[in-house]
């Protein structure tokens, strides 16, 4: 057996222990509180949706992972859209000390505003589009929460480009473009990543809040309607699922981060 | 005879919160082609601003540079600079880093003829087998084969070094020495190299400037080394005016570089140097913390 093997066998053995306590304190929890459902509970109201998990069964009621794609499909959408406003927003930030001083304050204001106090100016933006609104509504939410992180570190990566590199360009006298598409962006590259990491983790904290309050089909909705036909176990089998599902994600784009960061 | 590199009366301040201060003063020096210059003197005190200027990369504060017959206002390709930390870019391959000052200049070029002659320099100096290779694969002295053949690439009107071989262990230093004298030999090329080390400087230049302490450097004195070319670092060294010379230039470094040139070129070397005034005088400004020390001490 090589040496990562058994190191990874470590990993998960610790990892098996924490999940262990996790379940028997739940267990233990359950017996005290009466609406809370045991594991064994969830499990069965969860089995049908695991089992077949691509099922489409009525509009609400399908597999899991059908419920999960459609999620991940707009938290895809809004994720590209913050990443596409943000990055050039954190360039801008980054280069010019002017553009920090005028814009930076007004930032560091909407950053800590919640998803929840966004999402109805978003519908109410969107208004007009009919039949669509909750969707852009939606999908405002997800961009203008998510961007922020690629904001601030795209900012930082700019700002901590080496002189060097700088001057590497400056000697052989790259054009603009060149300049920043060479040097500029390949050096930033790491940060750049670590803010699409978390920008991605935000999105994903967004999509349930948006779906819950916009009742399109998703894991949000499904935990929220379960929530109305007081199907308790089920809440917990979609924060089940909201949580593995991030960690998946969260994992996949640190992978992609640290080859960038071994490159630079 | 008009000189290939003037710099007349360079000045450079920086603004400090005690007002400008002027790291290098009346710098004037005037520079034939193909020679081999090595500015030398303590670190700090401004060498290689005064390199920086010539590169375009710092602001002249007061004075001009003329190089070949036109004025520097900014940095460009023309002036093949070495860097003291290789400054490749580490997303690249070496390949990938020569070429991309070779795509700038020879723009008119076909992919094919840039390749070619990206991989002449790096066969060069030696990288023959190395050109896929990304900085963090290669060794430091490679590092700064590819520097060297980034700068030649380019096939600049000068070259400027900036303490290049610093960073290197002496072995490859002398290996790099070599490799920079081989290729500067071949091209002809005008050479301005800032180093603070002696051997490095005698084996290398045609003339060696020795700049006074900052702030407020200028120029010192000069010491012409006239030991035929190609030399060999052997030769040199059975040669015994090599320790003449290289004895003028320690003396200097380490007696009359503190001194204001007005007094330095014509002012003997002094026989028994007062000892604790040259410390007094190498020593820093005396600081806040240092004052209050030395109150202490004599309290």
């Amino acid at each position: 057996m090589n040496q990562r093997f058994s190191t990874f066998l470590g990993t998960a053995g610790y990892a098996l222990v924490g999940f262990a306590c996790f379940i028997l304190f739940w267990m233990f929890l359950s017996t005290i509180a009466e609406t809370l459902p045991s594991p064994t509970a969830t499990w069965e109201v969860a089995r049908p949706y695991v089992l077949e998990p691509f099922a489409k069964r009525g509009e609400q009621d399908q597999g899991i992972l059908r419920l999960a794609g459609y999620s991940l499909s707009l938290v895809a959408q809004g994720y590209f859209l913050a990443l596409a406003i943000g990055t050039p927003i954190g360039f801008c930030l980054g280069l010019s000390r002017t553009f920090t001083r005028i814009f930076d304050p007004i930032i560091q204001v909407l950053r800590p505003v919640s998803p929840l106090a966004w999402l109805p100016l978003g519908i109410a933006l969107f208004y007009n589009a009919g039949k669509e609104a909750l969707e852009y509504g939606a999908l405002f939410t997800i961009a203008i929460c998510a961007m922020w992180p690629t904001v601030l570190n795209t900012a930082v990566g700019v700002r901590a480009i080496p002189q060097d590199f700088l001057n590497v360009g400056r000697v052989l006298k790259l054009s603009r473009t060149k300049m920043l598409f060479k040097i500029m962006v390949p050096a930033t590259l790491p940060y750049m990543f670590t803010g699409f990491r978390l920008s991605l983790g935000i999105a994903w904290l967004v999509i349930v809040a948006a779906e819950m309050l916009t009742g399109k089909t998703g894991v949000g909705a499904f935990l929220w309607n379960e929530y109305n036909n007081s199907n308790y176990g089920n809440i917990i089998f979609s924060i089940l699922t909201i949580g593995v599902i991030g960690f998946v994600l969260d994992r996949l784009m640190s992978l992609v981060e640290s080859r960038f960061k071994s490159i630079s | 005879m008009s000189h290939f590199l003037e710099l007349s009366r360079l000045y450079k301040s920086f603004a400090s919160a005690k007002g400008p201060l002027t790291v290098v003063k009346d710098f004037t020096l005037s520079v034939s082609k193909g020679e081999f210059i090595t500015v030398i003197g303590h670190s700090g005190c401004g060498k290689s601003t005064v390199l920086s200027m010539i590169a375009g990369l710092t602001d002249v504060s007061a004075g001009g540079i003329i190089l070949a017959g036109k004025e520097v206002t900014g940095a460009g390709p023309d002036r093949g600079v070495v860097f003291q930390s290789p400054c490749l870019l580490p997303w690249l391959t070496a390949l990938e880093n020569v070429l991309l000052g070779v795509d700038q200049v020879y723009y008119t070029a076909t992919v094919r003829e840039r390749r070619q002659i990206a991989e002449y320099y790096l066969a060069l100096v030696g990288l023959a087998d190395s050109m896929e290779r990304r900085p963090a694969e290669l060794s430091q002295g490679m590092r700064q084969r590819c520097g060297i053949a980034r700068a030649f690439a380019l096939q600049p009107k000068m070259l400027l070094l900036d303490e290049p071989f610093g960073m290197l262990d002496s072995l490859t230093r002398y290996e790099l020495q070599e490799v920079l004298l081989d290729l500067w030999q071949r091209d002809q090329k005008t050479a301005l190299m800032v180093t603070h080390d002696v051997d490095e400087a005698l084996f290398l230049s045609d003339r060696i400037i020795m700049m006074t302490d900052g702030p407020e450097a200028t120029v010192g004195d000069i010491l012409k080394v006239d030991f035929p070319r190609p030399r060999s670092r052997q030769q040199l060294l059975e040669d015994p005016r090599y320790y003449e010379l290289r004895a003028h230039l320690i003396t200097f470094l380490e007696e009359r570089s503190h001194l204001r040139p007005a007094s330095a070129p014509s002012a003997p070397p002094p026989t028994s140097p007062p000892a604790p005034a040259t410390a007094a005088h190498r020593a820093q400004p005396p600081t806040r913390l240092r004052r209050f020390f030395s109150a202490a001490l004599t309290r």
